[in-house]
């Protein structure tokens, strides 16, 4: 109990939103909020975004800014196209990784070896990875009827998908079996079902390159934090004259972590193409690298936070395009959390940003009472707002690496 | 001292042969000969700037000679790295930390330690023998704590353990005791003398004379760039050693009555410092400084002396308690807020507190006061001409040693860093000064002038908070000292009835 109690003391930031949350889905209107629908989507959704972030956590921990992660993405998406429609998903998969970590050699040549400045080399490398996909588009599928200057021919297999027997009725010798979530979830209970609409949704029909992808955060944390490699890579963007004192090689930790961070982002291109939309449109990262790049800050350079990161955007995207309506309940959601806000900030006496808050809130409240639907333009924005909101309020506890952005010559110790 | 071995029956253990570089602007090492023989403690000592920390690295392979070679244990070497010199039986303690500050000690004792592959780090075997180290060498540690929550005391030791872990022939260390408290002098000392019978050779750079006089057997003098000469050190006294170094005689500045005036500059009451790892770094602090006052602050490095200034900067967060300046509330006041009222400050590490390292003297001149009418245009535009103009009076008016004022803070040399910081913060004359380690790392010539300086800015009516490791400098200067130990004072004296032995059984805990 006092164990619980502590944890609720500890979380409560994040613990609060999720009670509030299940507690505006009892309306019916805002059903969608917790449904096993909007989290099976939310995690799709989150996936490609995840992996960029979790990605550049290599990059970042070795002090290298990858603002490039986009133009990777982009060469994930168009190699894992091109080779999905030659060879098949799997090819595809390895394809993109493989294009990813090419762009990501490319930006550490820049910055490391040539000292280019980071941002000015990732932007660079946005722009060459557009211009080289339409390029690569051109000369490839110029013969293909259903390929073109902005689009490749469809990927035809699929990676195949699998739920868990007995839990989210997965399949044991070709039969389907009994799913305990699902008929959980529709029972409508309170509390009960919600939390196994969320379990549900994780369970079921996952495919294979997703728990590939997930699996990549566990193991990042354990290179990164249990390995004398990943020991190495994290000092180097801390203090690298010091680690280079002790024999750590500066230069090659950096490339390792920036080609490691292309080839994740080239996987998350992988994924749009394979498990989302079968397919390589030009303009199809849409931005994911950056916000790959935003979760990572929000999880602090570390895996676990990145994930939750990259969570909160994909439930806010998969809410977005599932349920319109329900994007109407996350009003009263922030209402509750700035209400909260303002109430600690009231006990530590910062009354100026208590008074802030309580004013927003009732704006908001305002808003809320007085409408039934959050206009549509908004509604397709919500996820970008939702994670500017939370980077906000996340931004003020944040550790970057020390020596990150800047440029580092051998032997020009202090 | 035991028996002294003659030169002749030693085998050198590091040929220093014909050693120069330069950097734009100067010649750190000026044709360089030395010899060090093995199992012997080498001292090597000079003013600020005279190249000392530049021949280290030569030796440790940081940086590359122009010309000259090294011989180790005979053999010539050419390092392009530390990693070959570590490999040849060298370690090195460097005057700068080498610490990364978001990794736990045991992570930086063991960084490099093994090759970069995906072999897990075996923490528990890692933690155990660093504890045991930390046993034998008389420097408590905990491995677990990040560089960051560490003060520079603590900091210094995990450098000198570092380097202990990895077990050298060779060992450099390069003013390790500038922030170490007597005790803790004493105990590496110990530990360097049993090195030194189990065979190890070590180079001891250090501008406290009379250490290099008590540890050294042979020392060496450096003048800008140049070897003036090695001498035993049996042969030679503290006052000839100054003047091969400075060239002159040392001044002995005269001690000054008090001249603390009835008004207040700083009171701090009932200060409690917001916990941390369940205990408050402080608590239950009252004091004044008066104005014209030093008041010294003695303590062993990790007694919540850190937090405290930082306290009353407004970094810190405190718990509860009153901090007034000039009979002025200042507690809910911003940091850059109590800073434009006159609070200056000398911070215990210059690297990352005091100066940014990779900007010029001009940019550093101007920190902590960059709001102020003096260094910005009309347009709220950085105001360059004053600055340079405010970084050139600093740098004529405590020596520091470097090529221009738009030389980068990184190219000079550690004590003239440290008395660029000094310079800074003495003037424009602020209301309060706080003072950590104000001389760390400057040589006796530069301290005897900083000490004066920091008389004048008194009488003048300045109030001072001086903490120091430094306990001559602590007795020499403070007009009143308090003792602190773990977040408590526990005593006040006058210096006149405090030996450095009384002080530190307070400091101690020893006697309450
Ligand atoms: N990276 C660098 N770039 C340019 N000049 C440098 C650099 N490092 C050192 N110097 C210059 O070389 C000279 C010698 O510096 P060095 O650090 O060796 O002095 P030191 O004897 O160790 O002094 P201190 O006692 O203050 O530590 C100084 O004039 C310094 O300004
Ligand atoms: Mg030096």
């Amino acid at each position: 109990m006092n164990k619980i109690l502590s944890l609720v003391k500890k979380r409560y930031i994040v613990l609060f939103p999720i009670v509030c949350l299940i507690f505006i889905a009892q309306f019916d209107k805002y059903s969608e909020l917790t449904s096993s629908g909007t989290f099976g989507a939310a995690l799709r959704l989150c996936i490609p975004i995840c992996l960029a972030g979790v990605g550049a956590i290599y990059s970042e921990r070795s002090g290298i800014v990858n603002i490039g992660l986009e133009g990777m993405m982009i060469m994930g998406t168009w190699f894992g196209a091109w080779a999905g429609w030659l060879y098949g998903p799997w090819y595809g998969v390895l394809a993109g990784f493989l294009g990813g970590a090419l762009f990501g050699l490319i930006h550490a040549i820049g910055t490391v070896t040539f000292q280019v400045d980071h941002i000015v080399s990732g932007v660079a490398i946005n722009i060459l990875a557009a211009g080289v996909a339409r390029f690569l588009s051109v000369v490839a599928y110029a013969d293909v009827p259903s390929g073109g200057a902005t689009q490749s021919p469809r990927v035809d297999d699929r990676i195949s998908q699998i739920s868990i027997p007995y839990l989210s009725g997965g399949e044991i010798n070709d039969e389907k079996t009994f799913d305990l979530f699902g008929s959980l979830e529709s029972l409508d209970i309170f509390l009960i079902s919600d939390i196994f609409g969320l379990l549900g949704g994780l369970t079921r029909n996952i495919s294979l390159f997703s728990i590939l992808a997930l699996s990549l955060v566990p193991i990042s944390v354990w290179i990164l934090w249990s390995t004398n490699f990943g020991l190495q890579l994290r000092s180097v963007g801390e203090y690298p004259v010091g680690s280079e004192s002790v024999g750590v090689n500066v230069y090659l930790m950096k490339y390792i972590g920036v080609t490691t961070s292309g080839a994740f982002a080239g996987l998350a291109g992988a994924y749009l193409v394979i498990e989302s939309a079968g397919i390589y449109r030009e303009g199809q990262t849409g931005g994911r690298g950056f916000i790959g790049l935003a979760s990572m800050i929000f999880g602090n350079w570390k895996p676990l936070g990145t994930f939750l990161g990259s969570g909160l955007f994909g439930y806010a995207d998969s809410l977005q395009l599932r349920s319109e309506e329900s994007v109407h309940g996350l009003l009263l959601l922030i209402v509750l959390i700035l209400l909260l806000v303002a109430i600690r900030s009231f006990f530590v006496k910062k009354i100026k940003s208590a008074v802030g808050a309580l004013s927003v809130a009732i704006l908001f409240a305002i808003w809320f009472f007085n409408s039934s639907t959050v206009p549509n333009e908004f509604v397709f924005f919500t996820p970008h707002i939702t994670t500017l909101i939370v980077l906000s309020f996340a931004s003020q506890r944040l550790r970057m690496p020390k020596f990150i952005g800047k440029s580092y010559r051998k032997g020009e110790a202090t | 001292m035991g028996p002294r071995n003659f030169p002749f029956q030693m085998s050198i253990a590091l040929k220093i042969k014909n050693i120069s570089k330069s950097f734009p602007g100067v010649l750190a090492n000026d044709n360089i000969d030395i010899n060090i023989p093995e199992a012997t403690i080498h001292a090597i000592v000079g003013e600020n700037g005279a190249g000392k920390s530049t021949l280290m690295k030569i030796i440790y392979g940081m940086i590359q000679p122009d010309s000259g070679t090294i011989e180790v244990f005979n053999k010539e070497q050419k390092f392009n790295s530390p990693k070959e010199a570590i490999n040849s039986g060298i370690g090195m303690v460097h005057q700068h930390f080498m610490l990364a500050d978001n990794l736990t000690v045991l992570e930086n004792v063991v960084l490099g330690l093994e090759n970069a592959s995906l072999k897990p780090i075996n923490k528990k075997k890692y933690n155990d023998e660093i504890e045991s180290i930390s046993k034998k060498y008389g420097m408590p540690l905990d491995s677990k704590i990040t560089i960051d929550d560490l003060g520079v005391g603590e900091k210094q030791r995990v450098e000198i353990i570092k380097v202990l872990y990895r077990g050298a022939k060779i060992l450099i260390l390069d003013e390790p005791t500038a922030v170490l408290v007597p005790q803790e002098v004493n105990e590496l000392f110990e530990n360097l003398r049993s090195l030194k019978k189990e065979g190890v050779t070590i180079i001891f750079i250090s501008h406290k004379l009379d250490e290099v006089l008590e540890i050294a057997d042979g020392v060496s003098v450096m003048r800008g760039g140049k070897h003036v000469g090695t001498v035993e050190s049996s042969n030679v006294s503290k006052p000839d050693l100054a003047e091969m170094m400075i060239g002159k005689s040392l001044p002995k500045p005269p001690k000054r009555d008090t001249s603390a005036s009835k008004s207040i500059c700083l009171e701090v009451k009932g200060l409690n410092g917001e916990v941390l790892d369940s205990k408050a770094p402080f608590s239950d602090i009252n004091f004044k400084v008066k104005k014209g006052e030093i008041l010294g602050i003695a303590g062993v490095e990790g007694n919540g002396q850190r937090e405290l200034t930082e306290a009353i900067l407004g970094v810190y967060p405190i718990e509860s308690g009153q901090i007034s300046l000039n009979n002025k509330d200042i507690n809910d006041l911003e940091t850059r807020t109590r800073r434009s009222l006159g609070v200056s400050y000398i911070p215990e590490d210059r690297q990352s507190q005091g100066l940014v390292m990779d900007s010029s003297l001009i940019e550093n001149a101007m920190l902590g006061r960059q709001t102020k009418e003096r260094y910005r245009t009309k347009f709220y535009n950085i105001n360059y001409k004053n600055s340079k103009s405010f970084s050139e009076e600093i740098i004529n008016n405590y020596d520091v040693r470097t090529p221009g004022s738009a030389t980068l803070a990184l190219a000079l040399s550690g004590g003239n860093q440290q008395k660029f910081v000094v310079g800074r913060e003495l003037n424009d004359e602020p209301n309060l000064l706080i003072a950590s380690q104000p001389t760390r790392g400057i040589d006796i010539g530069a301290q005897a002038l900083i000490w004066e300086k920091l008389r004048d800015a008194r009488d003048s009516g300045l109030g001072v908070l001086l903490i120091s490791a430094d306990l001559e400098e602590l007795l020499g200067l403070s007009d009143r000292l308090l003792v602190i130990y773990e977040g408590k004072i526990v005593k006040e004296l006058l210096p006149k009835e405090a030996t450095p032995e009384v002080l530190g059984a307070y400091m101690t805990g020893l006697e309450q």
